[in-house]
């Protein structure tokens, strides 16, 4: 049993310790935002915030995220930066079949927070964990440019 | 996929009612599918759980909610929205106000006309539904208008409608949907309606906002991996190394002892460890030791497939097309010219991995799945439970990305869920979760293809012989669409896109060898099917040939195509706009540029693009910019359609570069996305969609935009290097 800080609230999960915070959350906890993709880090489909920070949970164990704030896409829109992230990708449609773009979301926001101007080779540099097959890039990266223009 | 799922179906049913089950199956005839749907003559039953429900494609809420049931899968392609365009078209319906739920499995009223069974592929949803939709919303319109007219006692042709409100203007009244819909449940169903003309459409054609973009941007869309049932268990399955591998015996002392773990059984593929959570299922069969029996194992490798295939095609195959008399005409020619091309097995690699839910109660079966091919899958399961097909309840979710795979002819991930759930006697709902690697592992690949084409040219530079033999395995033998997709040997899908060639060449011969006899691969279509390997060695050939004779590829072309004015007018189109006729800017730093271009009809839409690249000094490039005009008759929705190209560019771009599942010693190498790299943001060029205005009758977008990026591709890195790829993936082959 860990208790975790998810999304403002102290909540307590009946998996083992070693348990990745992907499954925590969606088999523990039935939050199904963050999505399993690869299981190794390497598609982005489970990023969430950890204290601020975008991070892969699939490959991040129960036991390392105690103490720390934990933040998914279904409370991403709260804040500011979040919120206009998802307005922009809701104006542009930037969304096909829609199960990578919790991790998209997470990853650009955790951007636009710390670079509320990103360039072309910033948003390459901090959006190129994230796979996506569909390959909405083309939107992706006009619609950070748009939630940067809306937070300006 | 040329397709006509229809018979295909009709064998397996009868396969099956041969299979002794015994059971009545309703006769899927448009007649049917009518009377089901509230057709013609059927009246006073429109009102079904409070809602206003004229036919089986929506219902209206007495709150004026206006739900669209979509019989199509979606799954990236827009296909909700452009179900719900064509309905709230003739519904004249606030977009706001609308919403779209998944059908469940009904050929009876769900069926593809195209295809007289209910499934979604082959770029088909739109086309065969454009009719359907429409009558859908202007049947519904008409009761709601027939209602008011007799409430306020007026002519129902002073009747308006606009954005979800019936007005009459003469006596000032109005009134909402919901405010109607018990009243217009009570009308009869018109037998007829009358649709818009398309000069008063006011939704289609005019990019609707998607209605999938809220639930996607909020974590809220249900995919099957979402899906949770009460008690459910997770099963997760150890899958033979070797394709036709199976189980010898298992040590499961290791897996059972795992907290969390409640079952450890064996089925036909494998071996599953069911628990409560995915990691505690995955932790067991981690730990499970199994003995495999490899007596019947395929331990082919990808290097011996393909020289087997090049001394294939040292002899004919089967024609697939003959006019004139090719190999004549090129052995009378002065100089022939020859090229091999080579096609990796592929991966769909969709970012879902695959998955099922399903429970089986009291003789009933019960599935959530990004069903794509609902009727097939339904029969699969009736008969791996010996229950006949409507006691299947096929739940269509969201799919994250398909690209084919979730289409599979064998309904392969389907059945292994449902023999797990036989195997715990149906104590426990089960989720099949396959892990990346499974995903990745587990075949039904694009197959491996050789190309070998030859050509002579006449004395302007012109065609006048070419002969193109392709060697690879048939996706449809062995499946129960062969009777249909499989004619004197040749499955369509093998052939499509080199024999229906559009270029005028008077001799022009096309063969064909399948190799399934020999390779025992699990073979699928993906996204476009035969144009995935046909575009590439048509347009590249023909690229070789336009450079041979001396002459712009553009022009070229042209001169070939004067009887194909789709393909000539996307060709015309896109070299336009990407300033065909100027020269490429040069790149700053002095590295070398380069530009190609390919055309290709694929699911009657046409495609054409222009690829931009520069290539630094050690070989290494970046794809610049993708000029892309598309023909794909009426547009229901201009913005999706852009979406479509813009991702069938990045998903072609993806295999070009580095797309390639191989196989030694019957293992397959790749594993996840560390050893089958896929496109990410930073190598997506810019792309600019054209569109075509068109009146013809809409065809499909979802995989028209894939074929020509390679070849055009290809094009461009040899105006660039002089290098002609005619292997793919390129890979690092221009840093050598």
């Amino acid at each position: 049993m860990a208790t975790i800080n998810l999304n403002g609230r102290d909540v307590a999960v009946d998996l083992p310790d070693d348990t990745p915070l992907l499954w925590a959350l969606r088999d523990g906890l039935n939050m199904t935002g963050t999505k399993f993709g690869c299981g190794i880090a390497m598609c982005g489909a489970c990023t969430v915030h950890v204290d601020g920070q975008a991070t892969r949970s699939c490959v991040t164990p129960l036991s390392a995220v105690k103490g720390k704030k934990i933040t998914t896409v279904e409370a991403v829109g709260e804040a500011k930066v979040g919120a206009a992230v998802q307005a922009a990708w809701q104006k542009l449609d930037v969304v096909q079949c829609g199960y990578c773009q919790s991790g998209q979301i997470m990853s650009a926001t955790a951007l636009l927070a710390s670079n509320p101007k990103p360039t072309d080779a910033d948003i390459d540099a901090a959006m190129s964990g994230n796979v996506c097959r569909c390959a909405t890039y083309v939107r992706i990266r006009a619609a950070i440019h748009e939630a940067a223009k809306s937070l300006a | 996929m040329i397709f006509r799922i229809e018979n295909a179906l009709q064998t397996t049913r009868r396969g099956f009612l041969k299979g002794g089950a015994g059971l009545a199956l309703a006769v899927m005839t448009p007649t049917l599918a009518l009377a089901e749907a509230g057709g013609p003559g059927h009246a006073g039953s429109a009102m079904v759980d409070g809602e206003f429900s004229p036919n089986a494609f929506l219902r209206i809420g007495t709150d004026g909610t206006v739900t669209v049931v979509s019989k199509h899968l979606e799954m990236g392609q827009g296909i909700y929205t452009g179900l719900a365009t064509l309905v709230a078209e003739e519904l004249d319906a606030d977009w706001s106000r609308v919403k779209v739920e998944g059908a469940p499995a009904d050929a009876r009223r769900y069926s593809n006309l195209f295809w007289k069974a209910q499934g979604t592929g082959g770029s088909t949803a739109i086309a065969n539904s454009f009719e359907q939709m429409r009558r859908a919303g202007a049947t519904a319109r008409a009761m709601l208008v027939s209602a008011a007219a007799a409430q306020w006692k007026v002519p129902a042709s002073q009747i308006t409608v606009k954005n979800c409100v019936v007005s009459h203007a003469a006596s000032g009244r109005k009134a909402g949907f919901g405010e109607l819909a018990e009243a217009a449940a009570r009308q009869p169903v018109p037998a007829n309606v009358k649709l818009k003309d398309p000069k008063q459409f006011n939704l289609i054609g005019r990019s609707a906002p998607r209605v999938d973009s809220v639930a996607k941007t909020t974590g809220r869309a249900t995919f099957t991996q979402d899906v949770k049932l009460p008690g459910m268990l997770v099963a997760v399955v150890a899958h033979p190394p070797r394709f036709g591998g199976r189980v010898k015996s298992v040590d499961d002392k290791a897996a059972r002892a795992v907290k969390g773990v409640s079952d450890v059984v064996v089925i036909p593929n494998g071996v599953a460890v069911l628990a409560t959570d995915y990691w505690t299922a995955k932790k067991g069969r981690d730990a499970l030791k199994i003995e495999w029996d490899e007596s019947q194992a395929y331990r082919g490798s990808s290097d011996a497939i393909v020289a087997s295939y090049r001394e294939r095609a040292k002899t004919p195959g089967l024609n697939a097309r003959n006019d004139g008399n090719a190999e004549a005409a090129l052995a009378k020619a002065g100089k022939v010219y020859e090229a091999e091309y080579v096609f990796p097995y592929l991966a769909h690699a969709s970012m879902e991995p695959l998955n099922c839910v399903m429970k089986f109660e009291n003789g009933q079966c019960e599935v959530w799945n990004g069903e794509q091919l609902h009727t097939a899958d339904q029969f699969a399961i009736a008969k791996a439970f010996g229950i006949e097909p409507d006691r299947v309840t096929v739940n269509m979710v969201y799919a994250g990305g398909s690209f084919g795979r979730r289409a599979n002819p064998q309904s392969d991930y389907l059945l292994e869920t449902a023999q797990i759930v036989k195997a715990i006697k149906g104590r426990a709902p089960v989720k099949l979760v396959w892990s990346r690697e499974d995903d990745m592992r587990g075949g039904f690949y694009r197959p491996i293809y050789l190309h070998r084409v030859r050509a002579a040219l006449d004395a302007k530079g012109m065609p006048v012989a070419w002969q193109q033999r392709i060697v690879g395995q048939s996706i449809i033998a062995g499946s129960p669409f062969e009777p249909v997709l499989v004619k004197d040997g040749i499955d369509v899908t093998s052939v499509e896109g080199a024999a229906t060639l559009p270029y005028a060449i008077p001799n022009l011969n096309v063969d064909l060898h399948t190799t399934n006899a020999d390779v025992k691969v699990p073979v699928q279509w993906w996204r476009s099917v035969g144009s995935t390997h046909t575009a590439y060695a048509t347009e590249l050939f023909l690229d070789d040939l336009a450079m041979a004779a001396g002459k712009d590829p553009v022009a070229y072309r042209m001169a070939l195509l004067k009887k194909h004015p789709r393909h000539a007018g996307v060709l015309k189109l896109a070299a336009e706009k990407a300033g065909w006729n100027k020269p490429l800017a040069p790149a700053a730093d002095g590295a070398k540029r380069g530009r190609g271009v390919a055309v290709h009809e694929s699911f009657n839409s046409f495609v054409a693009e222009v690829v931009e690249v520069t290539v630094q000094k050690d070989g290494s490039f970046k794809v610049d910019r993708v000029v892309c005009a598309v023909d794909c008759g009426i547009v229901v929705n201009p913005d999706v359609v852009k979406a479509q190209m813009e991702g069938g560019i990045g998903y072609a771009l993806a295999a070009a570069l580095t797309g390639s599942i191989t196989l030694k010693d019957g293992l397959v190498e790749q594993s996840n996305f560390n050893d089958y790299p896929v496109l990410r943001i930073n190598e997506m060029p810019k792309v600019e969609v054209h569109i075509v205005k068109s009146a013809a009758a809409p065809t499909g977008v979802g995989e028209p935009g894939v074929p020509p990026l390679a070849p055009a591709l290809a094009s461009a890195l040899r105006a660039a290097t002089g290098k002609t790829i005619h292997t793919l993936p390129i890979g690092e082959q221009l840093q050598a």
